[in-house]
């Protein structure tokens, strides 16, 4: 059989996984809870328990085994489920909180690192399991450790729920004080959707859509080490050239996440969902969307220059990602998590990252303001006002956003974080004080835009 | 995975007997060596063989083990991989 690859070609892979952080960055499991439903709270629990361990006790050692026989590294093993809110019609508060102990428990058991799907979708109004689900959450996100929480608060087709931005701003600053001693590291896994996608294979955000079959496997990669080092290989090119050296560079990132998913839903006996076109950053030096930004030629991250740097990098990542996938979904974008990066957070302690320009950049990368410290004393007014402008973003511009914020009790604005582990640490970052506490508490929902005069 | 040929690399120093540990190592266990190509880069010995398992006596992960613990005595290091991982980033 005549040997099909070059030495060179061989070693551009290693040299990718082994020095320049190639990695699947998450194998996510969908699992429909659609059979589990009713409203008795011990019967859902028991169904919910021994419906994800049946599904995802394969996963782990799935994952490792493609590990080991492809030689490349998956960082995270998930599981999402259905909405919680859609199956379980539950008394009060209190049985939503033993549901999330319930998912924590089948989390532990299978040995995933996170379960997501505690979650409702309000973006056009409540319904009674929706709000207890909702003001469960900050007791269900402290009381567990793998559980994580999304709510989905506005689409582009029915407008913002500005009662529920209200109340996840609410939400948040309650979270944060329940897990004060931790860093509020609640908030960490509780995410606040606009047009939240059914099949995002990333947390704190994934849950299993109302459209996903029975079972699903999704899968994120991760490659900004591999990007990075192909544009400083290009100094002075233009930046047609660098676009086109990103999209080949994504091409072979988002092969990996293919082989691995089909690998996955083979072996696991369940369909193959979609890969994640996802430029995910991790701590590590080296592995950061913000040392791209520099090494196209801004000083540094958050200067002018950055939303444009992000727009073309981000829009190369899914020319070059699509082609390599048979099937992309989920969140698919760049993604800028400030605590998760250490160039951003290197940038929010220089000064250059501001909120506002982050906010900037989330219009045209995915995905939001993601793992951004806040200071302690924001209020939830403030926190609303920012998930509403967040959510617009996201409605006008008929695209995902999400607002992951840490408002971390008892500190200041400069102050540094410990979040441990992939989450990073992160400097707090300053907002502007300025009260939109009117604006907020007026409720009511932002009706739905007009989609054919875009400008 | 369909085929049942994997990709092994060697990167090191350059001393004698490399190729003959590595060799060994395949031949002891019946995995059969398809290719190699061997050459030095500065001044890196560097090692790539295709190598059918189909008849392998042990399975992937052992061989593995059994690879890494010939490369701690060699003082080299090596990574063995499915040769569909580079079929998929290398070829359309």
């Amino acid at each position: 059989m005549p040997v099909t690859f070059g030495a060179d070609e061989i070693l551009e892979t290693i040299r990718m996984i082994e020095a320049e952080h190639l990695d699947i960055r998450t194998i996510t499991l969908g699992i429909s809870l659609n059979d589990c439903s009713g409203s008795d709270a011990d019967a859902i629990i028991k169904k919910i328990y021994s419906k994800i361990i049946k599904y995802g006790e394969n996963l782990v050692p799935v994952a490792e085994e493609i590990e080991r026989d492809y030689g490349i590294p998956i960082i995270n093993k998930r599981v999402s489920v259905t909405p919680l809110s859609f199956i379980a019609a539950l008394k009060d508060e209190e049985e939503y909180i033993k549901c999330a102990h319930a998912m924590d428990r089948a989390a532990k058991e299978i040995g995933v690192d996170f379960i997501g799907g505690f979650s409702a979708l309000v973006h056009k109004g409540f319904t009674k399991q929706d709000r207890l689900l909702i003001n469960a959450i900050p007791a269900a996100l402290s009381g567990t450790e793998r559980v994580c929480s999304s709510v989905n608060v506005a689409s582009t087709k029915a407008g913002i729920n500005m009662d529920a931005v209200y109340l996840m701003g609410q939400k948040i600053k309650e979270t944060a004080r329940l897990t004060a001693d931790r860093e509020s590291i609640g908030c960490a896994k509780l995410v606040v959707f606009c047009n939240a996608p059914e099949d995002n294979p990333f947390m704190a955000g994934a849950f299993h859509g109302v459209g996903e079959p029975e079972a699903a496997v999704n899968v994120g990669v991760s490659g900004p080490g591999v990007v990075l080092k192909a544009i400083e290989q290009h100094p002075d090119a233009d930046l047609g050239t660098i676009a086109e050296v990103v999209k080949k560079t994504a091409f072979k990132v988002t092969r990996m996440g293919e082989l691995v998913g089909r690998a996955a839903s083979e072996r696991l006996k369940v369909p193959f969902g979609i890969v994640d076109l996802s430029l995910a950053p991790t701590p590590a030096v080296g592995d950061s969307v913000a040392s791209i930004l520099e090494a196209m030629g801004l000083e540094r991250c958050g200067g002018p220059g950055t939303t444009a740097a992000l727009a073309m990098l981000n829009d190369a990542v899914k020319k070059g990602g699509a082609m390599a996938s048979s099937y992309v979904g989920g969140l698919s974008g760049a993604f800028i998590p400030v605590s998760e990066d250490a160039g951003m957070v290197e940038a929010v302690e220089t000064g250059s990252l501001s909120l506002e320009k982050l906010e900037a950049m989330t219009s045209v990368c995915s995905v939001g303001l993601d793992m951004v410290a806040l200071p302690g004393d924001i209020s939830a007014e403030t926190i609303a006002a920012v998930i509403a402008d967040e959510a617009a973003i996201g409605m006008i511009n008929n695209k995902t956003t999400a607002v992951r914020v840490i408002p971390v009790e008892g500190k200041k604005a400069g102050d540094r974080v410990e979040f441990g582990g992939l989450l990073g640490s992160a400097v707090i970052m300053d907002y502007k004080k300025i009260d939109a506490s009117k604006f907020v508490v007026r409720g009511g929902r932002i009706p739905a835009p007009i989609q054919a005069l875009n400008n | 995975m369909k085929s049942n040929r994997i990709v092994i690399t060697v990167v090191g120093k350059d001393k004698v007997g490399i190729i003959a540990g590595v060799a060994n190592v395949l031949a002891k266990y019946n995995a059969n060596i398809v290719d190699i190509s061997q050459t030095i880069m500065q001044e890196f010995f560097t090692m790539i063989m295709i190598v059918d398992i189909s008849k392998c006596t042990v399975d992937f992960s052992t061989l593995k083990q059994l690879l890494d613990q010939c490369a701690q005595e060699l003082q080299v290091k090596i990574t063995a991989q499915h040769e569909d991982v580079f079929h998929y980033m290398h070829r359309i």
